[in-house]
């Protein structure tokens, strides 16, 4: 049985303009101890599956899902109270922005023990000790120190290692990083990629990787699924994903990439991601697909079977070649 | 069912393969949608347009002239009340007007307070305001720091010692508002202008050569408005308020002016004695603001996009 | 910080100096002879008349005449009220406690139902509870205070006969006021009932003036935790697994107390308006009724030393206030 288990996800939001959705029917499972990477571009609602998961969405969002297993409970069915027994203790998130995640009327001591008093039965030397241990393991120089700070008084790579601190704080057996490292310099973050998977590796949790950067895939998961506008479009284990995409924004997407470019010009997806006023009728892609007709315009396209990578596409790439017969 | 028209036209032009971007609401129509939403504001709306319907046709309305006295009825209670007849339909006052033709009269002061106000109050602040964002340096160090000093009196303490030097009035009563509320758009006026000048089409404007009237008032200001109106609509309030106020202690509208204000302090001795006189004045003035009050949060609501639902 | 304060303090100076300026031109912008205003004597002859002019100063060139006024401000010197022939200074702060004891009482009232209801709204967004408070607070923000006044009056002293009209005190007790506030003096006496007098009378004025700075507080304590529940940090305790009363009421609540308390603030300028009101309709001896009396009196030095007073104490308290947001705010501290 798999650690988590979420089936046929959906989220809408409240607009003025009438509900938009957001997440459209996603499945997400992630075993004890896998590195499972969520791709897409801004707007392809990977952050929104999983903060629905988390039960951290504003009033504005409607979540709807055949279940939410999380160890045994099912998440979308559980109250208040046993939701709150779970998340921070058993699942846990990181933050795009860990500058602003961090309360700043509060010290990060404060912050670090709050965790570990909402959950674990320690006194209150106890959590001091435990805050300065968690501090080291995430890196963090004099612990003592930066547990009096406030957080506008540290970088934003420190903010994310005591962000990564407090995840951890209870030894989750699922972290969620949604977008760790986006927010910060580019030298800090393979820093914090490092220390998220030595600690994935040390304490055998499972991660949840939420990023648009394909580079960073490569380098850390074992696993990928690829969203696009809600949708997920493929999903494979990373090196079948890299050798062989079977989604054409997946063969889009790796495309782009500097370290695989066969040309002069970088090459790039033409288009946006649809909003609310703009969403095709048939393949949410087929706006933006070099190998699109008339047949993706019109008819949404189902799942292909495993060995093409799940891909939601009418005719599946093998090895760059669509596969216009196959449907 | 205008989300629904849209998609349809969505569907519409993905089906013919264009696939081009739908052209989000108008401007106007994406205004009144917020704005209707707002069950408070739309009632408000209502209240206050009614009011101004009463205000212009306060001749038609009105049963009896606002300043005849009738001897033979002094005090007389509402009609619903023992003692009261349906000639007057919300009883008379001390001296035997009719309470009901005077408040429909008194519409008409308090319309007018609130209009006067805010254009004097509204057109030289932002105009100020304008001058001080564009000019920078000493002459805007100079208009805020004479903007911080008419702040620090309290409104109503200023517009009663401004009232004290000019005669008490109607007239002098809504120069002193205007001049209490003034700095408020300097102010608004201002910061809006510092927010929008870095902007590109700032810029752009000032590349192609577009002189300093027409960069203030023709490029910058329109984009300005938003907060504007929504004090506008609040000031529009904080007139009638504080003009009730003052004819109330006696330094607005003289009597026999039909000033809900003046009216009240004609009334305040028979507090205990006849309800009626104290209360319909007050509620007038009470539903008016309130009316008013509730257009303008529906307005900022609707126009200021940082508190707009994402 | 200290850097903050002195920045502060360069916006203060000016503006005490423009509102010194404001008050002295007060008597001089008035109609008619300001010499005349100021003796308030009828029948003056010429030689009186000349010996006012010097006494006054009228006859020194302008400039002289404000920097007497302004050396005199400094020493606590406000001109003598020509009604009472006391010096203004001493009848201002006489009667300045009477202001402060019902103005503290106000903003207590204010703050206490205010806050709560502010963030239970915000919390309940959209809900009930959420609609009904915020329309009674938006009533209570367009409410004629004066009116308001009345209607109280009609019903808890006519219909219910439970509070008093007037007055900061039954005339039944007499007792030396060495504070000024009624309530502690009415303690301090040791005279039975008196301190029950004192709150009777205290009841209605105090809801009264406090009635809009509650509506204020509530309005705004909703919009502030309105903004911050939205924010990444208050995402951050939830995903802790915090409860709802640490996430609103720690979390939030300490980052939405900021703009509130610079509302709580800037509300003392809403308060001496009110109190102008208030105290006039209630007999309380204070500043307010102070002013509005002096005005209709024409005890016109009275008027412009009030004038000074309440300004410099509205400035003082948005000082403290601009002060203590520095120190509550720690991105401002460093």
């Amino acid at each position: 049985m798999p650690l988590l288990d979420v089936r046929n996800l959906s989220v809408d939001f409240k607009t003025a303009n009438g509900q938009f959705r957001a997440v459209d029917g996603v499945d997400v499972q992630v075993d004890v101890g896998d590195v499972l990477a969520i791709v897409g571009e801004s707007g392809s609602g990977k952050s929104v599956s999983m903060l629905a998961l988390m039960g951290l969405l504003p009033w504005t969002a409607t979540i709807t899902s055949d279940s939410m297993m999380f160890d045994g409970v099912d998440l979308s069915r559980a109250d208040d109270r046993t939701r709150r027994s779970i998340i921070g203790k058993d699942v846990a998130m990181i933050f795009q922005e860990p500058m602003s995640s961090l309360n700043p009327c509060f010290t990060v001591g404060f912050q670090l023990r709050e965790a570990l008093k909402a959950h674990l039965p320690l006194s209150r030397r106890e959590r001091q000790k435990r805050a300065i241990e968690l501090l080291e393991q995430v890196g963090l120089p004099e612990p003592e120190r930066r547990l009096r700070a406030f957080p506008h008084q540290l970088s934003g790579g420190m903010c994310q290692r005591v962000m990564i601190a407090m995840a951890i704080a209870c030894k989750p057996k699922l972290l969620i990083a949604d977008e760790p490292t986006t927010a910060l310099d580019v030298t800090i973050q393979a820093q914090i990629l490092e220390l998220l998977l030595d600690l994935q590796k040390d304490t055998g949790m499972a991660l949840v990787l939420i990023t648009h950067d394909m580079g960073v895939v490569a380098e850390t998961a074992q696993r990928v699924s690829v969203q696009y506008a809600g949708q997920k479009v493929e999903e494979q284990g990373v090196n079948d994903l890299f050798a062989n995409p079977h989604h054409p924004y997946t063969d889009a997407l790796l495309a782009a990439l500097p370290e695989r470019a066969t040309t002069k010009h970088l090459p790039s997806i033409p288009g946006v991601v649809p909003g609310q006023f703009d969403r095709p009728a048939g393949c949410l892609f087929s706006p933006r697909c070099q190998f699109a007709d008339d047949h993706c315009r019109q008819v949404k396209p189902g799942n292909a079977p495993a060995e093409l990578g799940h891909a939601r596409c009418h005719y599946p790439l093998i090895k760059g070649v669509p596969q216009r017969e196959a449907s | 069912m205008t989300a629904s028209d849209n998609s349809n036209a969505v569907t519409a032009n993905a089906a013919e393969g264009q696939g081009e971007l739908m052209a989000r609401p108008g401007r106007f129509r994406e205004f009144w949608s917020y704005f209707s939403e707002n069950t408070g504001a739309v009632i408000g709306l209502v209240v206050f347009l009614t009011f101004i319907l009463i205000a212009a046709f306060a001749d038609v309305l009105a049963p009896h002239s606002p300043t005849e006295q009738f001897r033979q009825a002094l005090l007389q209670p509402p009609a619903w009340q023992e003692g009261g007849t349906s000639e007057f339909l919300l009883g008379t006052d001390a001296i035997g007007r009719d309470l009901l033709s005077r408040l429909i009269h008194g519409a008409r002061y308090s319309f007018f307070i609130g209009v006067i106000v805010v254009v004097i109050a509204a057109g030289s602040g932002v105009f100020i305001g304008l001058v001080a964002g564009f000019a920078r340096g000493w002459v805007d160090t100079l208009i805020m720091r004479l903007m911080d000093i008419l702040l620090a009196f309290p409104s109503l303490l200023l517009a009663l010692v401004m009232v004290a030097i000019l005669g008490p009035s109607l007239v002098n009563a809504m120069i002193a508002i205007a001049i209490v509320l003034q700095p408020h758009y300097v102010r608004l006026t201002r910061a809006a202008v510092l927010q929008e000048l870095p902007k590109d089409y700032v810029t752009s404007a000032r590349v192609v050569g577009a002189s300093r009237f027409r960069l203030m008032f023709v490029t910058v200001l329109p984009n300005c408005m938003a907060p504007i109106i929504v004090q506008a609509a609040l000031s529009f309030s904080t007139a009638i308020l504080d003009a009730a106020a003052l004819g109330f202690l006696g330094l607005g509208a003289q009597p026999p002016t039909p000033e809900w204000g003046t009216m009240l302090a004609d009334s305040r001795e028979f507090v205990l004695r006849a309800w009626w006189v104290v209360t319909f004045p007050g509620l007038a003035i009470l539903i008016n603001v309130l009316a008013i009050n509730l257009m303008g949060d529906g307005l900022r609501d609707a126009l200021d996009p940082k508190l707009k639902r994402s | 910080m200290l850097n903050f304060i002195l920045r502060r303090l360069g916006t203060f100076i000016p503006t005490f100096i423009g509102v010194s300026i404001v008050s002295f031109l007060f008597i001089r912008l008035l109609p008619g002879d300001p010499i005349l205003l100021m003796a308030g004597e009828r029948g003056m002859t010429d030689e009186r008349y000349a010996q006012l002019m010097t006494q006054f100063g009228f006859d020194q060139p302008l400039l002289s005449q404000y920097w007497d006024y302004l050396k005199g401000i400094l020493q606590g010197d406000l001109g003598t009220s020509f009604k009472t022939k006391r010096p203004v200074w001493d009848e201002f702060f006489t009667l300045f406690p009477a202001t402060l004891e019902l103005s503290l009482c106000a903003i207590v009232f204010a703050v206490t139902l205010g806050l709560p209801a502010g963030i239970i709204a915000a919390v309940k967004r959209g809900k009930w509870p959420d609609q009904a408070l915020m329309s009674t607070a938006l009533v209570g923000y367009s409410m004629p205070i004066f009116w308001w006044a009345l209607l109280l009056i009609i019903l808890f002293s006519g219909m219910l006969g439970w509070t008093p009209v007037s007055g900061r005190i039954s005339l039944m007790y007499f007792f030396p006021t060495d504070t000024g506030f009624m309530l502690i003096d009415s303690l301090r006496s040791g005279q039975e009932g008196a301190f029950a007098s004192a709150v009777q009378h205290l009841i209605l004025p105090t809801i009264v003036l406090g009635t809009i700075p509650l509506a204020v507080i509530a309005r705004q304590t909703r919009s502030a935790m309105l903004e911050v529940l939205s924010e990444d940090y208050v995402r951050t305790a939830r995903a802790k697994g915090l409860g709802p009363l640490r996430v609103n009421g720690l979390h939030a609540l300490r980052n939405a107390l900021i703009p509130v308390i610079t509302v709580i603030g800037l509300s003392v300028g809403t308060l001496m308006a009110g109190a102008i009101l208030t105290e006039t309709i209630f007999s309380w001896p204070g500043i307010g009724k102070w002013m509005v009396e002096g005005i209709s009196s024409r005890d016109y030095t009275a008027v412009q030393g009030g004038l000074l007073m309440i300004a410099v104490i509205v400035m003082v308290v948005n000082l403290v206030v601009d002060i203590l947001y520095g120190l509550i705010n720690p991105k401002i501290r460093k």
